[in-house]
This record gives structure tokens, C-alpha cells and sequence, in this order.
């Protein structure tokens, strides 16, 4: 069984179709890399795996769970399920090990004890421990986003959603966030990132998704993607951001 | 020029003026705050509501009670909550709430329209993002407000909250139409009993000043230390 299952998903802004029939999976332990234009509906379509997105038609199932079925304990899925967001999103009025805690302590009931201690050891792993009592205002970029990263693999998620993680950082930033990633994709985790680094992807990658105008128009491994892309938007995708 | 006058009176009067007078305004002010900003909170997140049921009727009771100037809602309440208060407990004749709880209420139900107004904004002020954020770790939409919105929202909107608590306690000097014993109040019975009228408004204006202009000094200062980092 897939850990992702998207079956025919699409998705309107009134009239204004973002989403188009997409059909595509994740297994367990797979890393996806969802590429395209900007305003191909890839954020969208990643949003659309922990509900923050509602859809119209079609079905997504997550763990055997269908996000849009009504039954569907919405909050209880998207605590399995981490979320990167492209401007990090921490709580600026918490410390870095208050954002950790968080709902680590309300969502899954730990004690403060064990989430803080549960806390440290993910900011020494991306190698923020040392400012645990530091509020989100007082880091980098790159800073953040690795706690933002450490907040999301605090509740022993069963996947993470990445969604355009580097984007917004400057240029030296962004590197020390990929290496987590790719830390965490060399250890197994699921993983959905939207991203324009093809570094990245080329790296650890299994899969990349191809999007334009809310359809997936290429859904390939990764060597049949950078080695012969089907789709005339692809290769033109492809010439434009490897070109320099 | 100022030999007509007897500004003894004050001084004669100020145990009065202040515990009885002064005690009542305050615990007033505090009083309709601590109602009016929770209350007020609940209407700015139901106004806010995507659900009609919860979105209609708190815009509708936020514009009506902005529309109608406080001294008429004094009267009604004050009229009027003892006749709903043994309504709700099931009495056949009018409860008796007193001048000061009659007030405490109304008050409370008054500003709640105004600092539903600033909570609205101050909930609106708070990206997008972040409650998505919350939402992604699982946390439900009390969770959501409770420790990621309404924090950032209060401590965004605290100096606009004090102005208006500012303008509630001058707003409190109302009451005298109820003949309740507020610093106001109280300066009048004073001033009727004395026949020092100028003495005892223009002690009354001062007072009234000084606490006045030196909450909003603290305010401007507050502003400037509270401010997050982003």
C-alpha cells in the first residue's frame, strides 16, 4: 500500500481549475521531488495531502486514510504528517524549544520533560541545539527553516511535505537546510518536496513530478526525467533553470 | 482671582472622593476590561467565522451596540437585566442586581463591541501561514487560536487595547446618570452639598487628567517593549 495515493484529484477556485485529474503515488520511504512553473499547482497539490488544501473531486489517500471522507480525524492525520513551509512558519512569540514542544505536549500528550528532551536531540541533529533558547527573530534563515525541520520530525512523523523549503532563504542559506534533507532522505524518511533545486533532486531523489497548468504532466523516475523527458514542457523546464 | 473660592473642599473630601469614589471607577474599569476583552475576543472569532450562524449574529450585535450612544444602554440595562435576569432563573418577579453589577454588566457588553473590533484586526494581522503551521502539527482550531493566533494577535493589538480601556475609564463617569457614587459621582454629591461646583469639576477634570495622560505615556512606552521579534 502507498503511503500517498492521489486517484484523479482536481480542484477549483471557483471556476478557476488549479488541479487537473492528478494521479500519482509515494511509497514508503520514497523521496518525490514535485517540480514546474510557478502557478502549476504543485504547492497546491502538496497542501492538499494534510488537508490544508480541500479538493473537490477525486481521492487522495494517506496511510490508508481518505483525507477527504468526512469521518477522517483531519488533526489527528496531520499530526503523522510533517510540514515544511516556505517561510518557515515557526511561532515567533515561542523560544526554538517551545515551537518543538508544542504539540508534542497538546497533540500527542507527552510530558514537557520528554518532549524537551525529544526536542534536543532533533536540534542537535540538524545542529541548532545550541539555540534552543533563542526566539525564531534572532536566526538566519537557513536557521530556521532546520528548526522549522526539527518541529515537524518532533511528532515521529510517518512523512514530511516539503513545500518550496529553500525558496526563500539567500543563496549561502541554502545549503545547510538541503543537507538536512538529505540526511533525513539517506534514513529512510517519506518524503513530498516541492522544489527547484535539481541538485537535490539528482542526489536523492527517486521520483520527480512534473507539473504545469494543475496537471502532472511527467511523472518519472529520476534518471528517465533528467535523461529523457518525455513532454515538450519538461525539456523546455529543464533548459531554462539548469541552464546556468 | 481665585479668592471667592474654597479649594479647601478637596482636601476635606478626598477620603470620600477616593475610597468611595475612585475604588468604584476603578474596580469598574477593571471589571468591564477583563469581561470586555474576553467577550469581545469570542465575537472577533465568531465574526471571523466562515459559518453564518456564528458570523451573523456577532456582526449584527458588534454594529448595533456600536451604533447607540453608552448612555442609553446604562438606561436600558439598567432597567432591563433585572427583568432578564429573573427571566433566565425562572423568577416571577425582577431580580435585584444593584447599581454596581447592573453596571459591571453593561459596561462589559458595551466595550465587548469595541474591543471586538480590535481583536478582529489583531487576529487578521497574523499571517495566513501560521495558522496553517499550527494546523499541519495537528493542532485543532481552539489549539490553533489559543496558542499560535490570539498570543501574537493580543500582544499586537495591547497598546490599541489600553487606549481603549483609557476610554473606558473616562466612559465609566456615566454612571452618575444612575446616580451611582463614582469618583464623578461622588465630586458632585460634594460639590451639590458644599455649593463649591467649579472646585470640585475642576479637581475632577484634573484627576481625571493625570491618570489619563499618564496610561497613555505608559502605553507608548509598553508599545515599544513589547514588540516581537520577526
Amino acid at each position: 500500500m502507498p503511503m500517498i495515493e492521489f486517484k484523479n484529484v482536481s480542484k477549483w477556485y471557483d471556476r478557476f481549475q488549479v488541479l487537473t485529474n492528478c494521479t500519482t503515488k509515494v511509497e514508503k520511504g520514497e523521496v518525490v521531488v514535485v517540480c514546474g512553473p510557478s502557478g502549476s499547482g504543485k504547492s497546491t497539490l502538496i497542501k492538499c495531502v494534510n488537508g490544508l488544501e480541500p479538493f473537490q473531486s477525486g481521492e487522495l489517500v494517506v496511510n490508508g486514510e481518505s483525507v477527504g471522507a468526512k469521518e477522517t480525524n483531519l488533526s489527528q492525520l496531520r499530526s503523522k504528517i510533517g510540514m515544511v513551509f516556505q517561510h518557515f512558519e515557526l511561532f515567533p512569540h515561542m523560544t526554538v524549544t517551545e515551537n518543538l514542544n508544542l504539540a508534542q505536549v497538546n497533540v500527542l500528550g507527552r510530558s514537557v520533560d520528554e518532549a524537551t528532551a525529544k526536542s534536543m536531540m532533533l536540534l542537535k541533529r540538524v545542529g541548532m541545539e545550541d539555540h534552543a533558547p533563542k526566539f525564531p527573530g534572532q536566526l538566519s534563515g537557513g536557521q530556521q527553516q532546520r528548526v522549522a525541520i526539527a518541529r515537524g520530525l518532533a511528532m515521529d512523523p510517518i512523512a514530511m511535505l516539503f513545500d518550496e523549503p529553500t525558496s526563500a532563504l539567500d543563496p549561502e542559506m541554502i545549503n545547510e537546510v538541503l543537507d538536512v534533507m538529505v540526511k533525513l532522505a539517506q534514513e529512510g524518511m517519506t518524503m513530498m518536496v516541492v522544489s527547484h533545486e535539481m541538485g537535490f533532486a539528482r542526489k536523492v531523489a527517486h521520483r520527480v513530478i512534473f507539473m504545469d497548468r494543475g496537471e502532472i504532466v511527467e511523472d518519472a523516475t529520476k534518471d528517465d526525467f533528467f535523461g529523457k523527458p518525455r513532454s515538450e514542457r519538461a525539456v523546455q523546464f529543464l533548459s531554462k533553470i539548469l541552464h546556468h | 482671582m481665585f479668592s471667592g473660592f474654597d479649594f479647601d473642599v478637596i482636601e476635606r473630601s478626598l477620603p470620600y472622593l477616593f475610597k468611595e469614589g475612585m475604588t468604584f471607577t476603578l474596580t469598574l474599569t477593571a471589571m468591564a476590561m477583563a469581561g470586555g476583552i474576553v467577550f469581545g475576543t469570542l465575537l472577533a472569532m465568531a465574526r471571523l467565522s466562515s459559518i453564518p450562524m456564528f458570523n451573523v449574529p456577532a456582526a449584527t450585535y458588534v454594529n448595533l451596540m456600536r451604533s447607540v450612544p453608552l448612555v442609553l444602554v446604562i438606561f436600558w440595562f439598567y432597567f432591563l437585566v433585572p427583568w432578564i435576569g429573573g427571566w433566565i432563573i425562572g423568577a416571577r418577579e425582577p431580580i435585584q442586581v444593584g447599581a454596581f453589577w447592573s453596571s459591571v454588566i453593561t459596561f462589559t457588553l458595551f466595550e465587548a463591541a469595541y474591543y471586538a473590533e480590535i481583536m478582529r484586526a489583531g487576529i487578521q494581522s497574523i499571517p495566513r501561514g501560521q495558522v496553517s503551521a499550527g494546523q499541519a502539527l495537528g493542532l485543532n482550531y481552539w489549539q490553533t487560536m489559543g496558542f499560535v493566533v490570539l498570543p501574537q494577535a493580543f500582544r499586537n493589538m495591547l497598546p490599541v487595547l489600553l487606549t481603549q480601556t483609557i476610554i473606558l475609564f473616562q466612559d465609566t463617569s456615566l454612571v452618575y446618570v444612575l446616580s451611582i457614587t463614582d469618583f464623578l459621582g461622588a465630586a458632585a454629591k460634594i460639590a451639590q452639598r458644599d455649593g463649591r461646583l467649579v472646585e470640585m469639576y475642576l479637581f475632577v477634570a484634573v484627576v481625571y487628567f493625570i491618570i489619563s495622560f499618564s496610561l497613555s505615556y505608559g502605553v507608548k512606552h509598553l508599545q515599544q517593549r513589547i514588540a516581537i521579534i520577526r
